[in-house]
């Protein structure tokens, strides 16, 4: 019966354990191989910056004295163009300003931020919450509710989603409108969030479903319904926690795939659009001027690419920290 | 293994019955009227009324449907008297925005799309599986860090932003390469080249990002295997192992996704066409969206999933093959 003493251990009841043998939690482990490697930390940093900078923007414009919407004429030369190397880059104008209206580009950015980072959290959210409950019912209770939902993932598979992403644009959008959704950004975002959480949430509960099916045969959980516990307390209390792990490794790579499809379809001119800043806002109006003024084409491309290989670097790493193997030596 | 075939293409015929009807209700309920889209602004009430009639849209949604369902077997009429035209058999419905059969404007543009996915797909199956494996053979040297590089940056760039820095910096900042302007390979062949190799690359190198790491995580975990240990005491040199143990096992799960996002390519690289201004699929498919011509967009919604189903029989398929115990259920 080393189950049992092992489990003691763990809990750390065992009266003989002492500061030497005490063991580690995988999470510890985990958080220990993590914090080792530098550029994931470095990569965790850019994202809580730009969280922070997201959520602070209409703070730190107001400090600087900038707007993501204030005509600037004054910045721009005869042909509408920026003044000045760059873009127009100056001790007033960070970033520089936007050909054609003189908008500061690094309010803009921030602001964009905003956006583009609360469409890639909350479809994350829709995604994350619809496949872990979808997923851990299909797991856990097996037999024909497994059946069922697999076949409804089956269909929803089948799609090519971007193409009905996008076909179904407008029409969804001015059917939000009419359900009362404020009209124009509003209502688009809301589209753009509802329809990646119906396509996305099959990989949540595909992870979730076949992680489910294995816990659910381990000791613990028959322990737990030996001693009488209801499904309730076995989903939440027992299967749950133990579901986190790979459900973050999904979250940090799938909200930049959100965050970048969000500007892909800005770009397309079927996301949000002028005068809300969002960065694929940004990039599908610095392409009019690719020309005159590259510069403005790079600064929300850079600021797009670092965030979502920031969440990239940050999933793998989790990733690999997770892995139970990940510190064994290979024969070849 | 023929009951396991026989089982899985009935299901794909089911999936796909179920993708058609789910795909044209969804289209059939939108809020505009397809009829009052076949002629301009100007349109008189009693030639819509008479459109309306002969493309069927009179009909209930049911009846549209089955119409729908029976012109992909048996070809469809349109009309009767002078008026009348028809589509032949698979008929996918008609296009009032360009006045043409669905399945004719698929059938321009599809192999522009296949050219697009085939050359992309051979270039990045081969850049993917090399650096991996490369990666694999190194670990924790240079060349691993290099690949892993490649890795974060290749998943993180968006396609059409890569593109039209690509784009932009070879055709029009270097002027290296002319404007793309597709021709057909076999009208003008070096013209088709020089349109499709920049298309091609970034398809390539963007898509073969998740595919190094596919490989060398798969490579690695292999190498941690028994078999493999075996293969070391029985004192196989490290080549046969390699090729015969590791890469063996790690390329099972690549085929299998290889095969499904190659399906989803087939079915319009819809950023990718336009950005490259390229005819095919894609670039149909969002004319269709921006003139919501409906016929249209359930057609190719249909082509995609014809392939991402007939892509996803063909994996399990070869699951079977490779793996007996998924045969028996």
């Amino acid at each position: 019966m080393t189950s049992t003493i092992d489990s003691v251990r763990e809990d750390g009841v065992s009266p003989t354990s002492t500061e030497s043998i005490v063991g580690k939690s995988p999470r510890e482990l985990a958080w220990a191989r993590m914090s080792r490697d530098k550029v994931s930390l470095f990569a965790l940093g850019i994202i809580i910056t730009y969280l922070l900078v997201a959520a602070l923007a209409p703070v730190i414009c107001a400090v600087l004295g900038i707007s993501p919407y204030a005509l600037d004429g004054d910045a721009l030369n005869d042909y509408g163009l920026p003044k000045g190397a760059f873009g127009g880059i100056s001790t007033e104008h960070w970033l520089g300003v936007e050909p054609g209206t003189g908008r500061d580009i690094f309010a803009r950015l921030i602001y964009g931020a905003r956006a583009s980072l609360m469409v890639g959290i909350l479809a994350t959210l829709l995604t994350t919450t619809i496949g872990l409950v979808i997923g851990v019912v299909a797991g856990y209770k097996r037999g024909w509710v497994d059946s069922i939902i697999g076949r409804f993932m089956d269909v929803t598979l089948a799609f090519p989603s971007f193409l009905l992403i996008i076909a179904l644009t407008r029409p969804f959008t001015q059917r939000l409108e009419s359900l009362g959704v404020p009209e124009g950004n509003p209502a688009r975002m809301t589209y753009i969030i509802l329809v990646l959480g119906t396509f996305g949430w099959v990989y949540v509960a595909r992870v979730v479903r076949g992680q489910t099916l294995s816990l659910r045969e381990r000791e613990f959980v028959e322990a737990a319904k030996a001693s009488g516990a209801t499904n309730r307390h076995i989903i939440f209390k027992q299967l749950l926690p133990n579901l986190w792990a790979p459900v973050i490794v999904i979250v940090s790579l799938s909200l930049p795939g959100y965050v970048a499809t969000e500007s892909t379809l800005s770009f397309l001119g079927l996301g949000l659009m002028q005068p809300a800043a969002s960065w694929g806002v940004m990039l599908g109006d610095s392409v009019r001027y690719y020309r005159a003024d590259p510069t403005y084409l790079f600064i929300p491309g850079i600021a797009l690419v670092l965030l979502v290989m920031a969440f990239n670097l940050v999933g793998d790493a989790v990733r690999d920290a997770l892995d139970p193997k990940a510190d064994r030596q290979n024969l070849l | 293994m023929f009951l396991f075939i026989v089982r899985r293409v009935f299901f794909a015929v089911v999936l796909l019955l179920a993708v058609s009807f789910f795909t044209y209700m969804l289209f059939a309920m939108l809020p505009s009227d397809p009829a009052a889209l076949t002629c301009g602004k100007n349109c008189k009430p009693d030639v819509i009324a008479a459109n309306r009639i002969r493309l069927g849209y009179d009909k209930s949604l049911m009846e549209q449907y089955w119409l729908f369902l029976k012109g992909i077997f048996a070809g469809r009429d349109y009309g009767t008297g002078a008026a009348a035209f028809s589509c032949g058999a698979p008929s996918l419905g008609y296009s009032f925005g360009q006045h043409e059969c669905v399945t004719t404007l698929i059938a321009q543009t599809f192999p522009v799309t296949a050219y697009l996915s085939i050359g992309a797909f051979i270039l990045w199956m081969f850049i993917g599986i090399s650096t991996g494996a490369i990666a694999a053979l190194n670990k924790g040297k240079w060349q691993d860090r290099a690949a892993s590089i490649f890795t974060s940056i290749g998943v993180s760039l968006p396609t059409f932003y890569i593109g039209l820095l690509v784009l932009f910096s070879v055709v029009i900042w270097l002027r290296i390469l002319p404007f793309p302007s597709y021709e057909s390979p076999f009208d003008n062949f070096p013209v088709f080249l020089r349109t499709m190799i920049l298309p091609w690359l970034v398809l390539a190198v963007l898509s073969a990002a998740s595919y190094t790491r596919l490989t060398r995580n798969g490579m690695l975990e292999a190498m941690n295997e028994d078999f493999v240990r075996l293969g070391v005491a029985k004192g196989l040199t490290r080549r046969i192992i390699l090729r015969r143990y590791v890469m063996r096992q790690a390329l099972v799960p690549i085929v299998t996704i290889a095969g499904l996002d190659f399906a989803g390519l087939l079915g319009g690289a819809i950023i990718t066409e336009s950005v490259f201004s390229l005819p095919g699929m894609g670039k149909m498919s969002i004319r269709a969206v921006v003139e919501s011509d409906l016929p249209v967009l359930v057609g190719t919604t249909m082509v995609a999933a014809v392939f991402i189903v007939l892509a996803n029989v063909l994996v399990d398929i070869a699951y079977g093959y490779l793996d007996p115990r998924v045969r028996v259920k």
